[in-house]
């Protein structure tokens, strides 16, 4: 017993050495100069907060995104890639609902939100029915085959709607801003939010009039407001409805909640219907807060919420928003203190050094115990 | 049995989705199809009978941002070879073009695995005698030793910058040697490289007031190399060069970046920000997220090379939030071109429409290029169908009387023209201020 846990030690003392000499031999070059961030921290703390600010906004995106990523592992333990690509059809939906109530050119405010609540609902359904249909087409068939062909398939899937999303942007009849240059390229997202406070005569940024050298826009707040509720939204649902009792049973274990009479093709819809909602939800909060809407945009975004889910525990809800955040914040003071080029190298060294220490995740992995 | 019935209605549409989706890029890039069929007839002179087929082909990415360029840049190489009738030598050859894509959806931009696969099926197809292209300097880079190994095959580009492509020089990377294995250069450009791009854009900078100067490269050979050069010329010519930063392309929003980069001058913004980059490579998002934390592009300039001098990057960022940018070209407006010039963008918007992307004429002098090197080799009574007589054909052009003007090709195969033009975003649309040399 004592020797185990000895080597055990040694283990991780290997590890953790292994881990310093790798920071202290490739820090330099990231820009992990000591004294210079605690010297830039020191003459602008401001800043550290507005880092802060910018961290949590992307993170709240990316940790909605996560959820959809996290449910469906969790019940299906199929890991979705068509779901960052769901979320770039939220960007569209959500953008066409806006062209074609009038909203863009809009400068009324009653108009502006009428259109931003009828986009959200719009987005909500158009994603979720989409992610439920991509799960009776291609996964359905698959659930009790080898686990390499639903995930092959969902990579089949997630490259026809990044080619829907291509075609999509280049219909110039839909969304005039499109304009005549092709789907291929970035189009433009207007800031509504912006616009929409610009019309009613207030700042975008809500501590303009409070003299403090910090950046706190409607953006931001939306962003944080709406993912909050629908994470609290989302947890309470599964832990207090009849239906998120079935999905949790469903998740420990899929033959026994059958044999007790629950319907498994449904619940496994209402999974999918779920995620593709938020996904959809995301979609309109990154347009208003990004401002940009790409057909390729679902691939970074479903690459990086997937990471989020894993670095909190996939499966496991509670973790996807945290590892969302945890992404958010990191890729945020990597950009303002070390060096943009590394961020992503950071972001996945992290992931890496994580489930190192903890193989299941920060707050662990809550799947199927047939694993 | 409904079940299967089912399965086998969704396989179906799931795959003329596929069509359709893989479909819409490729009949864009191959319209030149009609126009092969119309070109016998339109013939005017006697037939004489046809000795072979002489192949163009093209490498340009179409797939991704570039397309707003690389379409007209194609069209305008199509609409070429249709004043020529797809005729060369008098008749005693028949020309055929054909538009290769070197991009993937995968990648959403030039793929390294598609050039090199493009090089290489060009290298091996004897009836290609010219290799128009690439768009990006990076690409270049891989096809230029396949093709210089197949014959030498020679390769016109109408947009590579790097300076390295094709000459060395101690301040940049570039083993231009490594390049040419056969040890004779097979590879020409008709755009000014970046050693001049960015000595200018540095010189353009000072000149509109800016000392500080925030660098922004997309770790490209092309957006790398330009963002060094003009390090190096705004250090020289006396400009603070407050940071010089690679940025990952995909990311969702720069907005960390920026609120650093708005302190980065001793707590304030510096005057302007240089970004050496493509259009591709997220530069819309960029600027979007400079404005939202930094003002509009009156106060802090934002400042690019060619890369984002395309109507997709104002479309990307929207007319308001890009107003006030300025980028550089190679070469002269299309108002200050010659008559050829300016008859070449009088026939393009005939047949396809208004022009606005300045590579296009790029894509028809490449093509006259290598026209002008296949009637050359006939009059001298060579053979055509010789790659390595149509390289020395391309290399020996001097006072070519072409649509950018009269110039000459170097023996690095570097253009004599050197003038830089200088554009700002004026409602929603590139407008020149001025050409620098």
């Amino acid at each position: 017993m004592e020797t185990t846990r000895k080597k055990f030690n040694l283990r991780r003392f290997a590890i953790a050495t292994l881990v310093l000499y790798i920071v202290f031999l490739i820090g330099p070059i990231v820009g992990l100069d000591v004294p210079a961030v605690y010297a830039s921290i020191k003459s602008n703390p401001l800043q550290l907060v507005q880092f802060l600010i910018i961290g949590i906004s992307n993170g709240a995106i990316i940790a909605i995104i996560a959820l959809g990523y996290t449910m469906v592992y969790g019940i299906i333990e199929l890991i979705n890639f068509a779901h960052g690509d769901v979320y770039m059809i939220g960007v569209f939906t959500s953008l066409t609902v806006l062209s074609l109530t009038g909203t863009l050119e809009s400068k009324d405010p009653a108009k502006i939100v009428f259109g931003l609540i009828l986009a959200l609902i719009v987005a909500i359904v158009f994603c979720a029915v989409l992610n439920a249909t991509i799960e009776r087409l291609a996964y359905r068939r698959l659930r009790n085959a080898p686990r390499l062909a639903p995930l092959i398939s969902a990579i089949g899937m997630s490259f026809i709607i990044e080619n829907i999303g291509l075609m999509w942007a280049a219909q110039a009849w839909l969304v005039p801003s499109f304009g005549t240059t092709g789907g291929a390229s970035q189009k433009s997202f207007p800031d509504m939010l912006g616009i929409l406070f610009t019309s009613l005569g207030w700042d975008v940024n809500l501590l303009a009039s409070t003299g403090i050298a910090l950046r706190l826009t409607i953006k931001d707040v939306m962003v944080i407001v709406l993912a909050v509720v629908l994470m609290v939204g989302l947890y309470l649902f599964v832990q207090r409805t009849r239906l998120g009792k079935a999905m949790r049973a469903t998740a420990q274990n899929r033959d026994a909640a059958k044999m007790l009479g629950i319907d498994i093709d449904w619940v496994i819809t209402a999974t999918f219907l779920i995620g593709g909602g938020l996904a959809g939800a995301a979609g309109l909060m990154a347009g208003l807060y990004n401002n940009t809407a790409w057909w390729f945009m679902g691939f970074r975004a479903g690459l990086q919420s997937f990471t989020a889910a894993v670095l909190g525990g996939i499966g496991n809800i509670a973790g996807g928003m945290l590892g969302g955040f945890l992404i958010g914040l990191l890729a945020s003071f990597s950009d303002g203190y070390l060096n943009a080029r590394w961020t992503n190298a950071l972001v996945f060294a992290t992931l890496v050094l994580i489930l190192l220490f903890r193989p299941t995740g920060l707050l662990g992995e809550q799947t199927g115990q047939k694993a | 049995m409904n079940k299967r019935l089912l399965a086998l209605l969704s396989v179906l549409v799931l795959a003329s989705m596929m069509l359709a989706a893989c479909g819409t890029p490729a009949t864009e890039a191959m319209t030149e199809e009609p126009a092969m069929t119309e070109a016998p007839a339109a013939g005017t002179e006697a037939p004489v009978a046809s000795m072979g087929t002489l192949k163009i082909v093209s490498s340009l990415p179409m797939t991704g941002s570039s397309l707003t360029q690389t379409q007209t840049i194609v069209n305008a190489m199509q609409l070429r070879l249709e004043q020529a009738n797809y005729k060369a030598c008098g008749g005693a050859y028949d020309i055929e073009y054909e538009a290769w894509d070197d991009a993937s959806a995968a990648l959403g931009k030039w793929d390294p695995a598609v050039e090199t696969e493009n090089a290489n099926k060009a290298a091996a197809d004897s009836s290609i005698v010219a290799y128009l292209g690439t768009f990006n300097s990076g690409a270049a880079k891989l096809s230029i030793p396949i093709l210089n190994a197949a014959g030498p095959l020679t390769m016109i580009s109408p947009a590579n910058t790097n300076p390295g492509l094709t000459k060395a020089d101690k301040d940049l990377p570039g083993v231009t040697d490594s390049y040419y294995p056969s040890g004779i250069r097979n590879y020409s450009r008709v755009v000014a490289a970046d050693d001049i791009q960015g000595k200018v854009a540095a010189n353009f900078v000072k000149s509109l007031g800016a000392t500080t100067v925030y660098i922004l490269d997309d770790q490209e050979l092309y957006g790398k190399g330009i963002a060094d050069v003009f390090e190096a010329t705004a250090k020289e010519i006396g400009l603070t060069v407050v940071g010089h930063e690679g940025i990952d392309p995909k990311a969702a929003d720069y907005k960390a970046l920026m609120t650093k980069i708005s302190t980065s001058n001793g707590g304030a913004a510096p005057d302007a920000i240089y970004v050496g980059m493509v259009v591709d490579n997220n530069a819309s998002q960029l600027l979007k997220d400079k404005v939202a934390i930094m003002g509009d592009n009156e106060g802090v300039k934002f400042v690019g090379p060619d890369g984002i001098q395309t109507q997709a990057f104002i479309d990307g960022a929207g007319a308001d939030v890009a107003a006030g940018v300025y980028a550089s070209v190679a070469g002269v407006p299309f108002e200050e071109l010659p008559a050829t010039g300016k008859q070449f963008k009088t026939d393009y918007e005939a047949k396809f429409g208004p022009l606005t992307e300045p590579y296009s004429v790029y894509g028809y002098e490449t093509m006259s290029v290598a026209l002008k090197a296949i009637e050359d080799v006939c009059a001298a009574g060579g053979d055509p169908t010789d790659r390595a007589a149509i390289n020395s054909a391309v290399f020996a052009i001097k006072d070519f009387d072409g649509a950018l003007g009269t110039w000459s090709f170097d023996a690095n195969g570097d253009t004599s023209l050197t003038d830089m033009t200088f554009y700002q975003v004026k409602d929603g649309a590139y407008v020149s201020v001025g050409t620098f040399k």
